[in-house]
């Protein structure tokens, strides 16, 4: 029986170690691991966890990421609860084993940690590593600091553990913006987190040798596409519980997320909508833009995988312009994210149709300053103004030499 | 025909009905396998050529078995018994690891009845002069 740690009421962690800590609590049978700036301190905080006794169970080292997310399949197929935690380069290595995951419903949480993708090598953040992952059928949850890196990592084994989801689940954080800035977290104790969490209930355990069963066997063209479809429809249908967790999490703990988070959008004319710890920087600027007459508010989404459309497109469509804020690469097409955003808003009924722009930033942790997002929402008003666009649809923030714009 | 959201999660196939360490105990022949089972189940839809065995040269080393990737060898009372046509893939290896001359498994097109290949088996090679 592994050792409980005395916690304060509130400690000083970053947010590697807030999600370090929510691991340690969930007390995990195999964590398989290979270290990737910055993601790094979680298995490093994790290791030593192991080796001081906190945690029962396996920690296996192995020679890449690859290895990493292969061994935690086989142990999740095994019939443990199992989780690791990457970034960038590494999270690349995996992404051929996310698919296996989740086309076998193993419930493996993943730390992702959000960095640029080389080349030109560079540690630091940006969102394209979550881009890279989107379509692997796996849950992407999106939090802003370590409090909530905390929160989700607890929440993530609830969501991914639950008999009508069963789909591995991501938690992304911003890399070093999130993961190495320390801040109050509130944690609960030891026993409070696992009775939270639970027991892990494991479905069709490859040790259980009474019923053996084939894990991953080949489907070709007479019954692909159904597992495919049925993953689609178990992760389409997820949000339900995901919502459900969210609000036994309020009841706990006091702290109520939901698929949408939204800042002053009731009255608001003008909003941004990002992803990450820019939201907390955005709802800064919406407050001082009010302060100059602008109706300004933010967005931003919970869960990136199952994509809310339904939900986003009605908090959105009383707007009349909208920043999409996507901090990846476009790579020849409007931003990921400016997409979806888009969609939601065609979809959903009696829409107003908001102009939509969609700015790119942040690029290998390009600073995005409180002067950006004030030109931002003036660019906004000036849309909403007008009525139409008054500039290209898609800008890059920051970026030296002449002006990049496209559309 | 089953539906999409008919099946277990997971891509997950079990091999048998009943209790699975019981049917361990039991001969692959007689074991309670279900129709989902890639026992039971065709997984040699690929298959362009086939291997036919002719019992009548075989020497029984168990070359064939030993190297067919697929188990698709029968072998039974210590006899080759003929290839397992719903496994076999048609690769051609046991064709190419049989030392008897001429070969007592070769390679027909899988429309062939195996009573003509049979008919039609080569003789054998005499050995070239050097």
């Amino acid at each position: 029986m592994a050792s409980a740690v005395e916690l304060q009421e509130i400690e000083v962690w970053d947010g590697n170690m807030a999600a370090s800590h929510a691991l340690r609590q969930a007390q995990i049978d195999v964590v398989a691991a290979y270290p990737i700036t910055p993601s790094t301190p979680i298995v490093q905080n994790y290791g030593s966890f192991v080796s001081n006794g906190y945690v029962d169970g396996e920690f296996v080292m192995v020679e890449s990421e690859h290895a990493a997310m292969s061994a935690c399949v086989g142990a999740a197929a095994a019939g443990g609860r199992v989780a690791t935690a990457t970034s960038s380069q590494g999270f690349a290595l995996m992404v051929e084993v996310l698919y296996q995951a989740s086309g076998m419903r193993l419930p493996i949480v993943l730390n992702l940690v959000n960095r640029a993708l080389a080349s030109p090598l560079n540690i630091h953040g940006d969102h394209s590593d979550m881009y890279l992952g989107r379509d692997a059928g796996w849950i992407n949850l999106c939090t802003c600091n370590p409090q909530e890196a905390y929160d989700f990592n607890l929440m993530a084994f609830r969501i991914a553990e639950d008999m009508e989801v069963r789909i591995p689940t991501i938690v992304n954080q911003d890399g070093f913006l999130s993961s190495h800035t320390a801040q109050n977290v509130r944690p609960l104790s030891d026993e409070v987190a696992y009775k939270f969490i639970g027991d892990y209930q494991s479905k069709n355990s490859l040790l259980d040798f009474n019923k053996p069963a084939t894990y991953g066997a080949q489907a070709e063209e007479d019954w692909h596409f159904e597992h495919k479809a049925q993953l689609h429809s178990a992760l389409m249908h997820s949000s339900r519980v995901i919502e459900k967790v969210f609000g036994e999490f309020a009841k706990l703990t006091g702290r109520k997320y939901n698929l949408i988070e939204t800042y002053d959008i009731e009255d608001a004319e003008v909003a941004v909508f990002a992803l990450g710890t820019t939201v907390e920087s955005a709802r800064v600027a919406a407050k001082n833009a009010r302060k100059r007459g602008i109706k300004a508010g933010v967005a931003t989404i919970r869960s990136f995988r199952p994509f809310p459309y339904a939900e986003l497109g009605n908090a959105l469509k009383n707007l009349k312009a909208i920043a999409i804020m996507d901090k990846s690469l476009p790579a020849g097409a409007m931003g990921a994210l400016f997409n979806e955003v888009g969609t939601s808003l065609y979809q959903v009924k009696d829409s107003k149709h908001p102009i939509l722009s969609n700015y790119i930033y942040g690029l290998g942790e390009r600073d995005l300053t409180q002067v950006d997002l004030e030109n931002i929402f003036k660019e906004l008003q000036e849309n909403a103004q007008a009525g139409k666009l008054t500039h290209p649809t898609q800008q890059f923030i920051g970026l030296r030499g002449p002006k990049l714009s496209f559309c | 025909m089953k539906g999409w959201n008919d099946f277990e999660i997971g891509a997950i196939l079990f091999p048998f009905a009943n209790n699975g360490e019981e049917a361990l105990e039991s001969h692959n022949n007689e074991r309670d396998y279900t129709p989902e089972s890639s026992f039971k189940a065709s997984v040699a839809h690929w298959r362009v050529e086939k291997p036919v065995h002719n019992s009548e040269i075989c020497i029984n080393c168990f070359n064939c078995w030993v190297y067919c990737p697929d188990a698709a060898i029968l072998a039974r009372d210590e006899k080759l018994r003929g290839v397992d046509y719903v496994h076999c893939k048609g690769c051609g290896i046991c064709v190419d690891v049989c030392p008897t001359n001429p070969k007592s498994l070769l390679m027909f097109s899988d429309h062939e009845d195996n009573q003509n290949a049979l008919k039609n088996w080569p003789q054998k090679e005499e050995k070239k002069k050097n």
